[in-house]
């Protein structure tokens, strides 16, 4: 008879599953069966919406199949949550809100699929902020996730579901969305490898938009190496999607290993300046110092417009959400309201009913800068701004690589701390937001733990379609460090 | 620039959105804020800059005019609040 499946195969990376499933120290069935376990002991992170627990066995024992036929695929078997904002046909999809708290999807997002087809096995869907909008997954209608780093704390957001499932070890792999630093950010805050690849790179179709011309689907994970694997299979071109690249997703995978000599990286000044907390720049310095011991150059680079991506971002996404969130008006699925008087009130009614309070605040913003009088000296005027940060990222690559600073100005802050002040909750972005405005990769990687125990991230930038260089940099950071294999204390 | 409660009112109907009285009031210092932040744009000159709308300056792919979506109106309108006859249903808008 052969053994039970060792206790800790949570901890265990892609590679290391691939290798496992195919030499039988256990089959795609135990693997699923023991996340599904501890997504049970685990219900008080409020991580995921929904278990798909039946489906998740379904496909397990499909992919146990494939494996005995001598299919090599290391996706096969691997447990994954999706973001509650990709489509999944036959699921319920809620976006975090009310409004699709009925929303059981028709057809499924083509990034989801693709996952599907190499043989992933999905566990559920994470818990997110309310259309995505918000840094702490505090707006979700089914209520705050809790960071498993310590549960009085938030885990960023908006991919904060699926960030605390990772770091929870709940599932081996979580898709997110990133508008404005929705996969940076919470991987930063949970301790997580989280990439967000060039704009165009994933398609966007059944992904719920919130902002058109800055989401970007990406990956969370344990390191970097199984980052390699899942994003090149969700990318790709898509017919479906208008934006979709027509290029060839290079296989990060194969080229993880280069070494770092040679490489340059820019450190751009304004990302070390005030209002970032003096621990956070110190382990920021010292990874920095770590990849120059690894035969890393490193280059000072100037972002000057980098104060007005706030600004920026904070016109041009809340224009973007009003337009794409006009389509929940109650008539052909979501949230219908019970009474209303007439077609007019039937569409307040619902709309009123159906969203929160940070959703309803960016419609508002979206309106006004939007609306006939203020459309140039804020819409336009952010598009102006939009192009002098973007230009200022091509003149910095210019002399360097890839860029670095940190993700976060800090730690993951406490629950409620923040949520009824939006200035102070938008500020989490700094760093991040003007990435999702020129349209560049970006990833976060565990750089050390402060002395409340807490996460760091280091942000890695890198040129447009230039995700390999990242999952690159990051990868070999990862084989000189073992920030990436801390785990929250209760979850070993 | 701070924003009246008229103007919230006005903005609540452009977005169909109910905002009552009170609301508005919070509303309006809410929104008069992020605006203050957003004001900061104004501290760079951006004379003679092109606004950028999308991070791809490529034109939009053109494909045949053929179709190639399959007909799933019944799945579509399955999850639908109301619907009859393949059609969806609304109050009444003609008297």
């Amino acid at each position: 008879m052969r053994m039970s499946p060792p206790p800790r195969l949570h901890q265990h990376s892609i590679r290391e599953h691939a290798r496992a499933l195919r030499a039988g120290e256990y089959s795609c069935v135990e693997l699923t069966q023991h996340f599904l376990a501890r997504i049970e002991a685990a219900t008080d992170l409020n991580a995921l919406i929904s278990v798909t627990a039946e489906l998740a066995l379904q496909q397990a024992r499909r992919a146990d199949r494939r494996i005995q036929a001598g299919d090599p695929d290391w996706l096969l078997g691997i447990p994954l949550v999706h973001k509650d904002l990709f489509c999944t046909e036959g699921v319920l999809t809620s976006c975090g809100s009310k409004m699709l708290d009925n929303f059981i999807s028709p057809y499924t997002a083509t990034a989801v699929a693709k996952l599907e087809q190499r043989g992933a096995v999905m566990l559920g869907k994470s818990n997110m902020d309310e259309f995505a909008m918000g840094s702490s997954s505090e707006t979700s209608y089914y209520g705050a996730v809790l960071n498993p780093w310590d549960k009085a704390r938030v885990a960023g957001g908006s991919s904060g579901g699926s960030a605390a499932a990772v770091a929870a070890r709940l599932t081996c792999v979580a898709t997110g969305t990133d508008t404005g630093g929705s996969i940076r950010q919470p991987a930063a805050l949970c301790g997580l490898t989280g990439i967000k690849p060039s704009y165009g790179r994933v398609s966007r179709y059944g992904m719920v938009a919130f902002a058109s011309s800055l989401d970007q689907g990406g990956v969370l994970t344990r390191n970097a190496a199984d980052a390699a694997i899942v994003l090149h299979a969700m990318s790709g071109f898509d017919p479906r999607d208008s934006t979709s690249l027509q290029q060839e997703t290079p296989n990060y995978h194969d080229f993880i290993e280069q070494p770092l000599a040679g490489k340059t990286i820019g450190l751009p000044k304004q990302f070390f300046g005030e209002g970032v907390e003096p621990e956070v720049s110190e382990m920021v310095m010292q990874a920095i110092a770590q990849l120059q011991t690894m035969g890393a150059k490193t280059v000072p680079v100037e972002l000057p417009n980098s104060e007005a991506s706030i600004p920026c971002y904070y016109v041009l996404a809340p224009a973007e959400a009003a337009s794409n969130l006009a389509r929940f008006d109650g008539v052909r699925y979501g949230h219908r309201a019970a009474e209303y008087a007439d077609l007019t009130d039937m569409y307040a009614n619902t709309r009123t009913e159906g969203f929160g309070a940070e959703v309803k605040r960016r419609i508002m913003i979206g309106t006004y800068v939007l609306s006939s009088g203020y459309y140039d000296a804020y819409y336009i005027k952010a598009q102006k701004l939009r192009r002098m940060i973007a230009d200022d990222f091509q003149q910095a690559f210019k002399q360097c690589e890839v860029l670095a600073g940190p993700t976060t100005p800090t730690t993951a802050f406490a629950l409620g701390e923040k949520n009824h002040d939006p200035i102070a909750m938008y500020r989490n972005d700094i760093f991040t937001n003007s990435v999702n405005l020129a349209g560049l990769p970006g990833i976060s990687i565990p750089a050390g733990l402060d002395r409340n125990g807490l996460p760091v991230g280091l942000q890695l930038i890198g040129r447009y379609l230039d995700e390999a260089t990242l999952l690159n940099v990051a990868h070999q950071f990862q084989q000189a460090t073992d920030w990436h294999l801390k785990t929250p204390p209760g979850y070993l | 620039m701070s924003i009246t409660n008229q103007t919230i009112t006005h903005l609540a109907h452009l977005a169909r959105l109910h905002i009552d009285a009170k609301q508005a009031e919070f509303y309006a210092a809410q929104l008069s804020r992020i605006l203050e932040l957003v004001e900061q744009m104004n501290r760079i000159d951006t004379d003679d800059i092109a606004p950028m709308s999308h991070p791809q300056e490529s034109v939009l792919r053109l494909r045949e005019d053929q179709a190639t979506a399959d007909d799933r109106r019944e799945a579509y309108q399955r999850i639908a609040p109301a619907t009859a006859q393949g059609l969806y249903l609304t109050p009444k808008v003609i008297e």
